[in-house]
């Protein structure tokens, strides 16, 4: 399970502050919505089928990108394992 | 609900470093028709990746640089290289628009017959000009324009036996101040070759000497060399006529003008820094004006200019296969437009604009092409829109030499079209097919079948 670090800051206008690191950075759109989802304690699966209905993609492309995503938020200590 | 667009997910660090003092913005707008024919229809009626040129931006290039030189220069004569692009439905359009021609092999000199350019308005450039490409160029009046001496000589022993008078011209190479110089063609100025050789050719008597002709680099970033170059061949020509009172008929400098790409490793974009056509035409006339030629009779002044005439109109329209992220974390994309078909991509860092709206988010992307080959790289390092799996994209500023030095390597190479004045689309060469490699293989009978 994959959860957003409690201290990071997240602006609905797509701005991150970590201040474990005191690295800031900037997401888009549905790079936000997937950082929501993710404090909702949602799983890939889960964000995978709420994006589909918004977006126009398919389901693969949409888990590959989510990953791939979740992979950097960790990556940038933005994210942890549960 | 209407769904929206799809765009990747993208988080992209804040970073804190020095700003770039040259500021450049990206420019990335989306190129979603050319001409007034969509991007999407073209690539649906004639497949992607597919090769598009402009008629428009051809005529209006081409009429541009003859009035940068015309307004100059009184006598000018632009001949199209062949080399930079032989469709015939593209040499025809400078045909049209008054351009003789040049060619480099006997191949393109039989094209440009077939173009119906009469002979006496070629002009026959080359290393390797065979016995009866010779012959054929005498006869056909051609402009012979020679390399070395052992030509010269062939020259000299063709007219025993040909009853008409070759037209020639030598081709000079020089120092103009650039590295590197460009001494493998031609005679030399500085070491008395040229003019040696233009006294061998004045002594036989054997051939006319109608003009002189350099070609001193290629995609030149100086303008002065090119007045050196101007000065250096007027100082040949007017020793001709002091010393033989012949007078020459045409300087021909060539061609060498870049276009407005890119070059790699350059810190401003081409179409910022490089010079411009007018620029070119000012040093070159200035020259020629300056040296002692009789104002009432100053000889033509022929150009073979070609990149600088054709790059812009020319795009090639692509789809995106795919999105990766390297071992080191970096995005790439992998496209079907690949090295054998962009030869260009080597040496410039062409502009990818996607053929659909998109954010303003971007991402630094390694574009890849679709050999599996690890030389198959289109940008290094591209700051691109998300582009998704599926999405068009054009790139631009590809008419000069990618669809003559393309190669048929892992895939076949695909249709060209050219969009006319009114936006009407022509087919000008079809896709390649497996047939037409297999017509020209042959398998040894014990070879023909196997069981495996």
């Amino acid at each position: 399970m994959i959860k957003i670090k409690n201290n990071v800051a997240v602006s609905d206008s797509g701005f991150i502050f970590n201040p474990d690191t005191g690295e800031s950075f900037t997401v888009n759109p549905i790079g936000v919505e997937i950082i929501k989802l993710l404090k909702e304690g949602k799983t890939v699966d889960t964000i995978t089928e709420e994006l589909q209905k918004t977006y126009a993609t398919d389901a693969q492309t949409l888990e590959k990108d989510a990953e791939d995503f979740i992979g950097l938020l960790r990556n940038f200590s933005i994210a942890e394992n549960e | 609900m209407e769904q929206q667009r799809y765009e990747r997910p993208l988080i992209k660090r804040v970073e804190n470093d020095m700003p770039n003092k040259f500021g450049m913005k990206p420019e990335n707008f989306p190129k979603t028709s050319i001409d007034g024919v969509k991007v999407h229809d073209l690539i649906e009626k004639y497949g992607s990746p597919l090769f598009v040129l402009s008629e428009s931006t051809i005529r209006n290039t081409y009429r541009r640089a003859l009035k940068a030189f015309k307004n100059r220069y009184p006598r000018v004569q632009f001949a199209w290289s062949y080399k930079t692009n032989y469709l015939n439905g593209v040499c025809k359009i400078y045909h049209k628009e008054g351009s003789w021609a040049e060619v480099a092999s006997r191949f393109e000199y039989e094209k440009v017959l077939r173009n119906g350019v009469p002979g006496s308005r070629i002009i026959f450039n080359g290393p390797d000009k065979t016995e009866a490409d010779l012959k054929k160029a005498i006869q056909n009046e051609s402009l012979i324009h020679i390399d070395h001496l052992d030509e010269l000589y062939t020259i000299v022993n063709l007219t025993e036996e040909l009853d008409k008078k070759p037209r020639v011209a030598i081709r000079v190479n020089m120092d103009t101040g650039i590295y590197p110089m460009w001494d493998r063609f031609g005679f030399n100025y500085e070491n008395g070759q040229a003019w040696d050789a233009l006294n061998k050719i004045m002594a036989s008597g054997k051939m006319e000497l109608v003009g002189l002709h350099c070609h001193i680099g290629t995609f030149m970033l100086s303008t002065k060399a090119y007045g050196i170059a101007a000065t250096k061949l007027s100082d040949l020509a007017l020793g001709i006529q002091k010393k033989y009172n012949h007078q020459i008929k045409y300087i021909d400098l060539g061609g060498g003008f870049p276009s407005r790409n890119t070059l790699k490793g350059s810190y401003l974009p081409g179409q910022d820094i490089n010079p411009n056509i007018d620029d070119f035409a000012e040093e070159i006339s200035s020259a020629l004006l300056r040296a002692n030629f009789p104002p009432d009779n100053l000889p033509l002044l022929i150009l073979e200019t070609g990149r600088a005439l054709i790059d812009e109109a020319g795009y090639i329209l692509g789809t995106v296969i795919s999105n990766k992220r390297s071992a080191t974390g970096k995005r790439t994309t992998i496209i079907d437009i690949g090295v054998n078909l962009l030869f260009t991509s080597y040496w410039y860092d062409h502009k990818i604009s996607p053929a659909q709206e998109f954010t303003h988010f971007s991402e630094y992307t390694t574009v890849y092409g679709p050999l599996c080959m690890n030389i198959d790289v289109i940008r290094d390092n591209a700051l691109l829109p998300l582009l998704n799996k599926g999405d068009h994209f054009v790139i631009h500023q590809v008419g000069a030499y990618n669809m003559t030095q393309w190669m048929q390597f892992i895939t076949l190479r695909p249709r060209i079209v050219l969009i006319d004045q009114e936006s009407n689309v022509h087919i000008i060469r079809q896709a390649e097919t497996l047939e037409n490699f297999s017509h020209m293989e042959d398998t040894p009978e014990h070879l023909k079948t196997f069981e495996l």
